[in-house]
Formats: structure tokens, C-alpha cells, sequence
């Protein structure tokens, strides 16, 4: 799992059955600091814990644990947002 | 996911079995700027996008669990959604560094 900050949100009246009433938000992924960041990278995510834009994000890429994570058996879902993170420690 | 402008469509009489009656549709995967990424590649479509749509991509082996009717075809990328309103913040807005030490975020 990857830690990202929210950065936007999509609506889409049309999509894929497995969309269906749940959000999607784009994802920027943090980075090291003093590391440049790469915009290439950002990703979109379906929201299952009512993420908002700004919110520091625990996101789930890998379609399996996304498929677990909404309980789709057959979900074509790769990035679920599965946490909202309050802090972050880094050891020296 | 990623998003993905229609740019036009791909017609194919021969092609695998299992992926007959499946829109393909050639596509610019763009970044959240809606720049373009990459080169053009093809797509199938599900919810029946035109050219000039923007629309959410999704790759790899949730791309084949996308189709309608047979789920274990050859296809690596699918349209799933068409986007009516996007709202992105500018990169200057957050800071994306995670510093050593406590990072609180709420």
C-alpha cells in the first residue's frame, strides 16, 4: 500500500457497473522530502472511506486487495483508498 | 487508473476469440493535468465512449474483468468511466514531502 494525498475528485454518471455510487478521487503519492516529485505518478483511486481532497490517504494498488477491499469477487478496481492517515513517524 | 482521451477507433475483423463485438477505441493516456503521457495506445471501450471524451482508464487484468460477457481475454486496458467534471488542485497547493519525524496530517 502507498501513501497519497488527495488532490481531486471526478464525477462520472457513466461508468463500469463495479463504479457504481462510490467516488473517484486523484492521487498524488507522497514522495521523500527534498525528493522532486514525479507528476507523472498520479493515479486514480475509487474512495472507500469517504476521502476528501487534502486528506493524506492509504491507498491500495494491487486489483486482488482492491476486489477484497469492496467486496467485488470480479471487480475491475486497482487503486482502492482502504485508510485516511492521521500522522506519519519516520525514524531517523 | 488513469484517465485517457478518446482519439478515435480501431476496427479489427481478425482478432482473438472472446473479444468479437468489443469497441476499440485509440486513446491518449493523459496525467492528472490532463497532459498528454505516453504514446497513443487502444482501448476497449464498455460505456460506449466517442472520440474527444475523457474519460478513466483501467489497466492490466481488471482491464479483461471489465468486459461484459467473457472476462479471460487478451485485453490489457478498458474504458470505465466518462468523466463529466473534474476538479484538480494546482501542484502548489499541498506539499507531497514526508519529512522525518512526526508528520501529522488531521
Amino acid at each position: 500500500m502507498i501513501l497519497g494525498k488527495v488532490v481531486g475528485t471526478i464525477v462520472t454518471t457513466i461508468s463500469h457497473p463495479h463504479y457504481k455510487n462510490r467516488r473517484l478521487l486523484v492521487v498524488q503519492p507522497l514522495i521523500m522530502d527534498g525528493e522532486m516529485p514525479a507528476p507523472e505518478d498520479d493515479f486514480i483511486a475509487l474512495d472507500n472511506t469517504q476521502a476528501g481532497i487534502g486528506d493524506t490517504v492509504l491507498v491500495n494498488r494491487e486489483g486482488n486487495g482492491a476486489r477484497q477491499a469492496l467486496g467485488i469477487p470480479d471487480g475491475c478496481v486497482i487503486s482502492v483508498i482502504v485508510g485516511v492517515v492521521d500522522s506519519v513517524y519516520l525514524a531517523e | 487508473m488513469l484517465f485517457g482521451r478518446v482519439k478515435g477507433t480501431a476496427i479489427c475483423t481478425i482478432k482473438y476469440p472472446g473479444t468479437e463485438g468489443l469497441k476499440l477505441l485509440v486513446v491518449q493516456p493523459l496525467n492528472k493535468r490532463l497532459e498528454p503521457l505516453g504514446t497513443l495506445q487502444v482501448a476497449a471501450d464498455v460505456v460506449h465512449a466517442g472520440p474527444g471524451d475523457l474519460c478513466v482508464m483501467v489497466r492490466s487484468r481488471e482491464a479483461a474483468l471489465a468486459m461484459p460477457v467473457e472476462k479471460f481475454v487478451p485485453i490489457d486496458l478498458a474504458l470505465v468511466g466518462i468523466v463529466d467534471e473534474l476538479e484538480v488542485k494546482p501542484d502548489g497547493e499541498f506539499s507531497y514531502a514526508l519529512k522525518t519525524g512526526r508528520n501529522q496530517f488531521t
